[in-house]
């Protein structure tokens, strides 16, 4: 892990369609240890969490940390976590796309799949927080005959529909791309993989009008899903920013929480990437380039972040309005300080010159070290967000501090453990790096060798 | 159609907490029990806000009863995702509880921090339980819930007053909270009749409204005079 990126091992001068086939769909047939080691322990979290939230159901919301006025905790908190994490796929690989930039081929899948798992594990959350959680298809506008209808001007209702619209494009444009390697896959698979296969890629033959038909649809799925991931995160940020509470009530929440969930959303995109290539042996796919431009994108949405936070609390801090400031103070002088100092630390100050410094970035694991800390450093920045405003309304008798409970602490974990688990999955059954963009790739660098020209990939 | 409102005069207060106990006992508010209440999960739809004012010795408290304040642009009414919480034609912020899910969006929008969860299954100490109003319905768990203005009264009298084919007269209308003050210091009553007396009682110099400042527009009128007495 020590190792520089670019010395673990150079892609050769020429590559064969074979090898690539062989390095790629390698973990669909291989299976180690390892995997089922993480595959245990990832299961037996999950089972936990779930018993806590059946523990939920049956006793109430009390067994979690929340209390008056601290109406909202956790569960909030790892929602527009999750969301957040979310950007990291299609945002980024949709605008790689569009920008064209060659070296985005082998990192989109792996991008693609945390969008929607993370947005699998983070619209739980609405569901999980509700008093009544068994009566949540009451938010969904569907006809009945008691003419009953959701509240279309309620915040949540927007996230509803928002959610929805970057959850079915997500999948969409994980699966567009995805349908070739299913054929390239189906055509090397027997017995029940083959019919699964055959299936899932929907008649794919590789003749020269689906490329093109798919060519064309995965362009304007690239051009389409950028504003829908750009108005779910705001959409996030108006449940807080469309309420008149102290430091919620805030103009560039929009952008300050798209900001937010691109940069934690990259962070764990160059984790997952740290942790396949050195899992799966990728090295000659995921290469220096990759990472080092993604440490530099992770570089410029650190200091947008600073940027952004720095003029949130300027500006509360200036004004000095009494109800801001109880806030305020708490979070950075007061009870939520070590959170908050800690959020500073990890999301800016030992990042930067991690991400600033071309030596130090090139090493894999001060990378993997500095996306850590963003991901625990915005899990901060949400938790920050949301108690602490809660925890100090505006008549001061009311203030309360807060505390949580094994319950949340559990399902929290659940949370990791259920994404963590979804990707497993996914590994095994899909090529996490895209087969034929990686070929296509080469093909126009000149890089792979003529014989490697198989019919499902003739272009 | 009347438009309810109620003042409540800060200079007679005396912080004794009857309307507390009375709205716990008209409204069937569960008892949550001690450990609940340190963690801060007591529903009481009135409380009396203590504060003090001045240093050590000249310190005197300050006694503020708060409850819903049945605002005219109620910030927690547009943010619920299935409309349980509603504004009525007379001026109630009302709540339908079997609509209810329970996301405590409106209880965080609340600014005066008056609206109220149901953590667990509702409970009574023994024999509370056996004395509930049948005239309120009792919430389950998992649902907000707030001062009504004991509108059970209000409909109550509006049925007494059609059966003797005559309009309501001021004062008729009494939530538990004002009947049960001893130092008369909260009125209720149709604010959009100039002769009522939360009216002219609204009218006076020292008549406020809690937090104006965010044009919530409430239905409560605190009275307070400037000097100290």
């Amino acid at each position: 892990m020590t190792k520089s990126v670019e010395s673990t091992a150079p892609a050769p001068e020429k590559m064969t369609g074979e090898r690539i086939d062989r390095d790629l769909l390698r973990p669909l047939t291989e299976t180690s240890r390892r995997y089922w080691a993480a595959f245990a322990v990832c299961a037996l979290v999950l089972g936990w969490a779930l018993f806590a939230w059946g523990w939920q159901l049956h006793h109430g919301i009390g067994v979690s940390g929340k209390r008056r006025p601290e109406f909202w905790s956790l569960y909030i908190t790892n929602f527009v976590f999750w969301i957040g994490i979310s950007h990291a796929g299609t945002l980024i690989s949709a605008i790689l796309r569009v920008v064209g930039a060659e070296w985005r081929r082998p990192v989109t899948r792996c991008a693609e799949a945390i969008t929607v798992f993370a947005l699998l594990v983070g619209s739980m959350f609405p569901i999980i927080h509700m008093g009544r959680a068994w009566l949540f298809y009451w938010l969904i506008p569907y006809p009945n005959e008691r003419i009953m209808w959701p509240n279309y001007r309620s915040p949540l209702m927007w996230d509803f529909f928002a959610i929805l619209a970057y959850l079915t494009g997500s999948l969409i444009y994980l699966y567009l791309p995805l349908i070739p390697d299913l054929a390239l896959v189906r055509d090397k698979a027997r017995g029940f993989r083959r019919r699964l296969y055959s299936f899932l890629s929907l008649g794919w033959r590789g003749s020269e009008t689906q490329w093109h038909r798919l060519e064309k649809i995965v362009s304007v799925m690239a051009i389409v899903i950028i504003p829908v991931a750009v108005s779910v995160h705001t959409i996030v940020s108006w449940d807080f920013a469309m309420t008149i509470n102290p430091m919620w009530s805030s103009t560039i929440f929009g952008p300050y929480f798209v900001v937010g969930a691109i940069f934690s959303g990259i962070a764990a995109l160059i984790l997952a990437m740290v942790v396949l290539r050195g899992v799966l042996g990728l090295q000659a796919y995921l290469q220096e380039k990759q990472f080092n431009n993604l440490a530099l994108l992770l570089l410029l949405m650190s200091l947008l972040w600073f940027y952004f936070t720095f003029a949130e609390y300027l500006t509360v801090w200036y004004a000095n309005e009494p109800a801001e400031m109880a806030v305020w103070a708490s979070k950075v002088t007061g009870p939520y300080a070590p959170g908050f100092w800690a959020m500073v630390f990890c999301c800016f100050i030992i990042p930067f010159p991690i991400l600033a410094i071309k030596k130090l970035r090139r090493r894999t694991s001060l990378l993997a070290l500095a996306s850590a800390l963003i991901c625990v450093g915005m899990w901060l920045e949400r938790f920050l967000i949301v108690v602490p405003t809660l925890g100090h309304p505006r008549l001061t008798f009311n203030w309360r501090g807060y505390s949580t409970s094994w319950v949340e602490v559990s399902i929290t974990a659940g949370t990791f453990a259920y994404f963590t688990l979804l990707y497993l999955v996914f590994v095994k059954l899909f090529p996490i790096v895209a087969v034929w963009e990686v070929k296509e790739g080469l093909r126009h660098e000149g890089k792979l060798e003529a014989s490697a020209q198989a019919p499902l990939m003739n272009r | 159609m009347p438009q309810w409102g109620m003042v409540i005069d800060l200079d007679r207060c005396t912080g004794c907490e009857a309307c507390v106990v009375a709205c716990r006992t008209e409204n069937n508010v569960p008892v949550v029990g001690e450990e609940q209440t340190r963690m801060g999960r007591q529903i009481n739809w009135i409380r009396v806000e203590r504060y003090w004012e001045g240093e050590f010795p000249n310190v005197r408290a300050r006694f503020m009863p708060v409850l819903c304040q049945h605002c005219d642009a109620a910030p927690c009414e547009p943010v619920c995702p299935v409309y349980a919480t509603s504004h009525s034609p007379e001026g109630l912020s009302v709540m339908t509880y079997n609509r209810c899910v329970g996301t405590r969006y409106c209880g965080n929008n609340c600014p005066y921090t008056v609206r109220f969860f149901n953590f667990f299954e509702p409970k009574w100490d023994a024999p509370l339980g056996e004395a509930l109003n049948p005239e309120v319905s009792v919430r389950p768990n998992g649902v907000m819930e707030k001062c009504t203005f004991c509108v059970q009264r209000i409909q109550a009298a509006k049925v007494g007053a059609a059966g003797e084919e005559r309009d309501l007269r001021d004062g008729e209308v009494q939530p538990a909270c004002v009947q049960s003050c001893p130092a008369e210091a909260m009125y209720f009553g149709d604010a959009s009749d100039p002769e009522s007396r939360v009216s002219r009682l609204s009218s006076s110099g020292r008549a406020f409204h809690l937090l104006g400042e965010l044009g919530t527009r409430p239905r409560v009128v605190y009275l307070k005079s400037g000097d100290e007495r």
